[in-house]
């Protein structure tokens, strides 16, 4: 707030009172129905921005030419709340994996069913927590790269803040039972008009910013973050096509139906695995990743061109998902085909990012932050291999609707994703907090080996419970009858689901032991003026192995 | 098939707005020092560079062509 100049404050101050009113509106016209609890929650939420905004008004206007330096604001408050939906979205992981192996954990309440909880894991974890991680690391490093500071300074808050209201406006309205029933896209059409606002916002500032930078040449990641935020935004749109029941209620109707409705969402959906959680978490691993090593990408021109085969190869993939379904046997072999052909630059990238580290394994040994980074390189190559793998039509017939395929979508989601990212908050907190190290580099540590061993756990229970699954499905009698009956598989599937349950815990433990160092080092670890980035000796940064151990 | 009209169409276009950039990226010499761009970010300040008058830095672009 100290960076704003009074008008811009005033102009917050306006904006966030525009959205009480929109709040008002929405309450009122709502009355009765779920909307008009969101009435209240965007009132709430907008309410105390309004104050916050209100109490500095008058303080005195930024002395410093603010040209000189960058604005990490945002990013600092980006990070924490990316923290803090990492623990509430992994808690609901952990919850809704608990109430398959033990179905009384519901305790018999409307809004604690699967169906309404599980939403609010999803949402929580890739939009929550890796939504705010991909908004707070991109606006670090499009400055960074560009050695130019934010073209805006009330939008970068616009953006964090929109985004984080459509979170709280979607995870509510599962509890309260809206949804539109597309996986990954379940609130309704007033958060996704909303999104869309907030959205195109953050294209102009992202855009706006490197128009102004000062290095020629666009580095690499900003091509990953800029087609994550365009791609994702036409994505969202189409997929989103409804018609509102009422404008005075959040019931909508897709404007598709049928198989036409499932190639819309497919089509989405897949291309938000590949430009939500592949493309803007590959910029993430190709700044972050060099900068903490202190080398340059292996090899940049591969970093390049596995930029354009991703973006011309992902898009047609999505039917892979509609597998022997009544979608045209052509469009299905479509999908699987471009499916099989992203295994090329989804392979450079994770070999570059591993031949990055070769010739640094000291530094990977020592340093856990390095090693989440490598740990989701190698999670990246394994599960998008796998998902070419599964792609095909006839691995399809015996993975789709298992296990397997939520096994698949978490080594990619824990392994990659959030790998990347809480190697990319390590990496980034002392920087921008001016810290020398972390407070604890032994947690960092302990939360390594949690996560790696509650992916590892969580992905292996899934596999077998998967095929275990599949094969008893495809299995016959000799007169030709199905051997299982679906209750067979479910008891066979039990043992899994408790230790799917108990990775998944482990994987949480080690979030709250990042949240709590990010913000014992925020708040203990003394500050440190430093010239650049980070320091030129990675010793410095946190100490290797003490002395004596 | 009435999502495929929707479709094809629109990732044809996201295609091709991917190729307009890429002939962009060739033409304003994004690719010129590969190995220097990829590790001037590894060395750079950690503030931004601010041009001293933005009439002398314009000015300077142009004779540098």
């Amino acid at each position: 707030m100290t960076q704003l100049k009074i008008a811009e404050r005033q102009i917050a101050m306006i904006l966030s009172g525009l959205i009480v009113l929109v709040g008002l509106v929405m309450a009122a016209a709502g009355h009765g129905d779920p909307m008009g609890a969101h009435g209240w929650i965007v009132m709430l939420f907008a309410g105390v921005v309004f104050c916050i905004v209100m109490n500095v008004l008058e303080d005195p206007e930024p002395s410093e030419d603010r040209r000189t330096s960058y604005y990490d604001d945002p990013t600092k408050v980006g990070i924490v709340i990316a923290l803090f939906w990492a623990v509430v979205g992994m808690g609901m992981g952990v919850w809704v994996a608990s109430q398959l192996a033990w179905p009384d954990l519901r305790f018999d309440a409307a809004w604690s069913s699967f169906g309404r909880i599980r939403p609010v894991h999803t949402s929580g974890v890739i939009f929550g927590f890796g939504g705010n991680a991909l908004i707070a690391t991109s606006f670090h490093v499009m400055q960074r790269t560009s050695r130019a500071r934010l073209a805006g300074q009330v939008s970068p808050w616009f953006v964090l803040l929109g985004f984080n209201l459509f979170c709280i406006v979607a995870a509510s309205g599962y509890l309260m039972g809206v949804t539109q029933s597309k996986e990954y896209a379940e609130p309704e059409w007033y958060a996704d008009i909303w999104l869309v606002i907030v959205w195109i916002v953050y294209f102009v500032l992202y855009i706006r910013t490197l128009a102004r930078r000062n290095e020629p040449h666009i580095y690499v990641a900003n091509w990953y973050y800029l087609a994550f935020i365009l791609v994702m935004a036409i994505l969202h749109i189409v997929n989103n096509l409804a018609i509102p029941a009422s404008l005075t209620g959040a019931k909508s109707y897709s404007a598709f139906s049928g198989v036409q409705d499932a190639m819309i969402q497919w089509w989405y959906g897949h291309n938000a695995v590949a430009f939500f959680l592949t493309a803007g978490f590959l910029g993430m691993l190709y700044y972050f990743l060099p900068k903490r090593a202190e080398r340059p990408i292996y090899s940049y021109r591969l970093s390049i061109l596995s930029f354009w085969g991703i973006v011309f190869f992902y898009i047609w993939v999505g039917s892979h998902h509609l597998h022997y379904t009544a979608l045209p046997q052509w469009v299905q072999t479509l999908g699987m085909t471009f499916s099989v052909m992203l295994l090329i630059p989804s392979w450079a990238s994770a070999g570059n990012a591993l031949m990055t580290l070769n010739g640094a394994w000291h530094k990977v040994r020592d340093d856990a932050t390095l090693r989440f980074m490598m740990v989701a390189a190698v999670f990246y190559g394994l599960s998008t291999f796998e998902g070419s793998f599964m792609a095909v039509r006839a691995v399809n017939s015996l993975s789709h609707y298992t296990d397997w395929t939520v096994g698949h979508v978490h080594s990619g989601a824990m392994g990659w994703v959030a790998m990347i990212t809480f190697g990319s908050i390590y990496a980034l907190v002392p920087v921008l907090w001016r810290k020398k190290t972390m407070y604890s580099w032994k947690l960092v540590e302990w939360h390594f080996w949690l996560a790696l061993s509650g992916t590892v756990i969580y992905v292996f229970a899934m596999w077998n419970s998967g095929i275990t699954q599949g094969l008893m499905w495809r299995t016959y009698t000799e007169s030709g009858t199905l051997a299982y009956s679906f209750t067979d598989t479910l008891v066979a599937m039990h043992p899994y689901y408790i230790a799917r349950a108990f990775g998944g815990a482990l994987f949480l433990a080690g979030a709250v032991l990042a949240a709590f160092n990010v913000i014992m080092t925020i708040r203990k670890v003394p500050d440190q003026a430093s010239q650049r980035d980070y320091p030129t000796n990675s010793e410095a940064a946190e100490p290797a192995v003490p002395a004596g151990e | 098939m009435n999502s495929l009209i929707l479709l094809i169409p629109i990732s044809l276009a996201m295609g091709a707005i991917g190729v307009v950039v890429f002939l962009w990226t060739l033409r304003s010499d994004q690719y010129e020092d590969l190995s220097g761009d990829a590790e001037r970010i590894l060395y750079a300040e950690d503030r931004p560079i601010v041009p001293k008058d933005q009439n002398t830095a314009r000015k300077h672009k142009e004779t540098a062509r």
